[in-house]
């Protein structure tokens, strides 16, 4: 983080204190619309328990952040929304995870459609050894579209969306590996747009960027929540302030505690949030 | 001093000179070799000198030489004393193998003579130099050309006689090489296809007369076709037989050469630097372009060289698909453990058999089993007569398939193993399945890594020879695998290659001094083959390099 993205944002403790003392039933407002909910989530790595008895819920067209010190499990419970944990062998799950009520890890969903209706992007840009323009269109012909006008429309509208049309319309036929990092990690949030996803994972996008991308990415974040749920895993708290609606704070696999980002980074009500935003460890 | 030595040996600079010498002394010996081969297998096609020239024998007699000097080496004069020859004083001498051809007249192409008893070496200008299909070359003063027996030409006119005279001979016999080879051959191969699809009925009980008399009806038309062919052939062999040449040899004899029997004539001593290159480029040509003559001895290579490429062509559609399809199993799919543990070790061990076992292999199980069965199940109108039950061109390229197939698997699977996990990631995240993952993301990006096995797969294979002399190689192959009859790709024949090529005119051939200069030529020509397979391979991975970049950061 360089000075001038700090300053835009107010530092964590001068955020007002009225809302301090608001009774906290559940971690999200009673109204709000809930798209991801996880119940009694364990999950063991071979025989180590990498999640312990999760309970979360992630409400639609907001950003939700996961914070907490490296090897804490943000990033495993993030890649079980789109069950990319399945790749990993001796993973064992227990616990309901539902997308829209319906049960993600049910015989009868289909992991690729949960996989188009929860995108995610990586820590690393990972473009596709492709032109930018097959890049976006990869998921396209994956679910079988043809038509080339209409993947020409559909990719211009997901360039535009994460905000790189205008920097690449004019070599949509370029190696996607020629752009910057920043770009790249943008070409692969436009890929991932491109399905029209529900949800979107963000497991650290910024963490491999140069601040002036990382700002970028971020402004992107904030457009992208009028039309998808984000969740977002940074190790960086500054960022989960600046974006986030709410934040869950996980310690040693276990949700230490999740609320409104205001309210945790003001008034976090366990000690070890309050530890870790004051950066007392991490 | 010696803390100078130590320091000096603490810099790491001994390592740098020690691996540097490794390097040079490695590409001196490359290139070492490729030297020696140009040389000596380039040297081959200049025309040399022919000199004329009194010898005197062991015994006393005076005789004529003509001949060109093959090669020069040094033997002690003891050696020559036991032989018979009078030497006083000398220690060594300097003794030549002359090429004094004519193998017809003197039953030997080659005679060695010794330096010093070699007098009055003259190079005329007329001396004539025939190549001729049939027993080398001849030496000797040109005396006449003759027509249908009768001469029409005698001393310096019948020089340019004979040049046209040649050309219309040669321009005939080519004429001749094509009906028997393209038309008569045709109507062969139709004739034989004839006879198998009656026999093929007759196997099958089939009583009705009519498509018995259809054969015999395109067979009767054939046939017609075939006597016209032969008719043409008999006007031509008319007339190439009617001019001959009459040489006066060394020993005074007079000998007619036919002109049919001529491949080209040549003064090589009025030949000057410029019309000795136009030979030696003609000469070249002919090597790569033309069928061997002689027992291999003479003439062209190039059923050898379009055997090898084509068999290596075979054995590249056979092999990248299997070991691509091993390479995917055992890396993505197979569940690591002991099992593919034990599968990898056995894989990576077969590269070591060696290739003979492998050709023992493949005569047994391809061409006898295999070729065996499917001639029993589909082609027993031939029987006894084997088609794919023989070592052929296929069981040769499935043999080699087989022995390079290690090298194939392990290269890919090197390549899956470096595509980064992030990106596999990234398909499968957009709601890919595996299996459109690695076939739109995982196989192009690792299609170098194949490319670079299937490169070393071909020159191994190129310059195997052992396996192949059980599975399809011979000497001589009539006819190329690759020909303008339906079905045009004639798997089951046999073929030539250049390795064995190379093996047989060296150590098989009946004229082992003519031939070893040969036997260089093809080895050089072989390397080329190998090397121009591998540019082209490696210029398609360059070019997949390029566009699957990976993410280097």
């Amino acid at each position: 983080m360089t000075e001038a993205t700090e300053q835009k944002v107010p530092l964590t403790h001068a955020i007002n204190i009225e809302e301090l003392g608001r009774p906290e039933t559940s971690a999200v407002e009673d109204d709000a619309d809930i798209a991801l909910k996880v119940t009694d989530l364990n999950l063991y790595y071979a025989e180590k328990q990498a999640l312990k008895n999760i309970n979360l819920e992630i409400p639609r067209k907001r950003v939700t952040a996961f914070i907490g010190p490296s090897g804490c499990g943000k990033s495993t419970l993030l890649r079980c929304f789109n069950r990319m944990n399945d790749l990993v062998d001796n993973v064992r799950i227990e616990g309901l995870i539902t997308l829209d009520g319906e049960d993600i890890h049910n015989k009868s969903i289909n992991v690729a459609e949960l996989r188009r209706r929860v995108g995610m992007v990586f820590q690393k840009p990972n473009p596709f050894p492709k032109s930018i323009y097959e890049n976006v269109a990869y998921g396209l012909r994956i679910l079988g579209v043809k038509d080339k006008r209409q993947i020409d429309e559909r990719v211009e509208n997901a360039l535009r969306g994460a905000a790189l049309w205008d920097e690449v319309k004019d070599r949509l036929q370029d190696n996607a590996l020629g752009l910057s990092g920043g770009q790249q990690q943008r070409l692969v949030i436009a890929r991932a747009i491109a399905v029209e996803p529900e949800v979107l994972l963000l497991d650290e996008p910024a963490s491999a960027l140069d601040p002036l991308s990382t700002l970028k990415i971020e402004e992107l974040i904030y457009e992208l929540k009028d039309k998808y749920t984000i969740v977002i895993v940074t190790h960086n708290m500054q960022q989960a302030a600046r974006v986030s609606d709410y934040t869950a704070f996980l310690y040693m696999g276990e949700l230490v505690e999740h609320g409104d980002t205001k309210t945790l980074f003001t008034n976090p009500r366990r000690k070890e949030t309050e530890d870790y935003i004051t950066g007392r460890y991490g | 001093m010696r803390q100078h030595t130590v320091k000096w040996l603490k810099s790491g600079d001994p390592w740098i000179w020690l691996n540097a010498g490794a390097v040079s002394i490695s590409l001196i010996m490359v290139l070492g070799l490729l030297l020696l081969i140009l040389v000596r297998g380039m040297g081959y096609f200049w025309p040399s000198d022919v000199l004329d020239a009194k010898y005197r024998q062991a015994n006393g007699e005076v005789i004529r030489l003509i001949g060109e000097i093959d090669s020069k080496e040094i033997i002690p004069a003891a050696n020559a004393r036991d032989n018979g020859y009078d030497i006083k004083g000398e220690e060594e001498l300097v003794r030549y193998l002359m090429k004094v051809g004519n193998r017809d007249v003197y039953g030997n192409d080659f005679k060695l003579v010794l330096k010093i008893f070699l007098t009055d070496i003259t190079y005329p200008e007329d001396l004539i130099a025939v190549e001729r299909r049939e027993w080398g070359n001849a030496y000797g003063y040109l005396k006449a050309v003759k027509e249908n027996g009768k001469v029409v030409a005698e001393g310096k006119a019948a020089q340019q006689e004979l040049a046209a005279r040649i050309e219309r001979a040669v321009v005939l016999f080519k004429q001749i090489r094509d009906i028997q080879k393209h038309d008569i051959g045709a109507i062969n191969y139709q004739l034989e296809r004839l006879r198998l699809k009656k026999r093929r009925l007759e196997l099958d009980g089939v009583k009705d007369p009519a498509p018995y008399a259809a054969i015999e009806k395109q067979r009767q038309a054939i046939q017609k076709e075939y006597e016209q062919h032969r008719k043409q052939m008999a006007v031509l062999s008319e007339r190439i037989r009617r001019d001959s040449m009459q040489i006066e040899t060394m020993t005074g004899q007079m000998v007619e050469i036919p002109l049919q029997k001529v491949v080209r004539a040549y003064y090589p001593n009025a030949m000057g630097v410029w019309g000795k290159l136009g030979f030696y480029v003609s000469k070249l040509w002919e090597f790569v372009s033309d069928e061997p003559r002689e027992a291999n001895t003479e003439g062209g290579i190039f059923p050898a060289i379009f055997g090898t490429v084509l068999m290596v062509m075979i054995m590249s559609v056979i092999v990248t698909p299997l070991g691509v399809v091993a390479a995917v199993y055992l890396r993505e799919y197979a569940k690591q453990g002991l099992v593919i543990r034990l599968i990898r070790i056995a894989v990576n061990n077969l590269a070591g058999v060696p290739s003979i076992v492998y050709g023992v292999f493949g005569l047994g199980f391809f061409v006898y089993f295999l070729g065996g069965n499917i001639d029993a199940l589909f082609f027993p109108e031939a029987q006894p007569a084997p088609t794919f039950g023989t070592p052929g061109i296929l069981w040769s390229s499935l043999t080699l398939a087989l022995l390079t197939l290690p090298v194939v698997i392990v290269a890919t699977e090197e390549g899956l193993a470096r595509i980064p996990r992030a990106v596999r990631e990234g398909s499968l995240a957009l709601g890919a399945s595996k299996l459109e993952t690695l076939w739109r993301i995982v196989l192009p990006m690792a299609s170098p890594a194949m490319m670079t096995g299937l490169i070393l797969a071909v020159a191994r294979a190129a310059g195997e020879v052992a396996p192949l002399m059980l599975v399809g190689v011979v000497k001589m192959a009539p006819t190329l695998p690759l020909d303008g009859n339906f079905p045009y790709l004639h798997v089951e024949r046999k073929f030539m290659h250049l390795g064995f090529h190379i093996y047989d005119v060296g150590f098989q051939s009946p004229n082992v001094e003519a031939a070893r200069p040969l036997v260089y030529a093809t080895s050089l020509l072989l390397i080329l083959v190998i090397v121009v397979l591998n540019l082209a391979a490696i210029h398609i991975r360059n070019n997949l390099r390029e566009k699957y970049r990976s993410l280097e950061h």
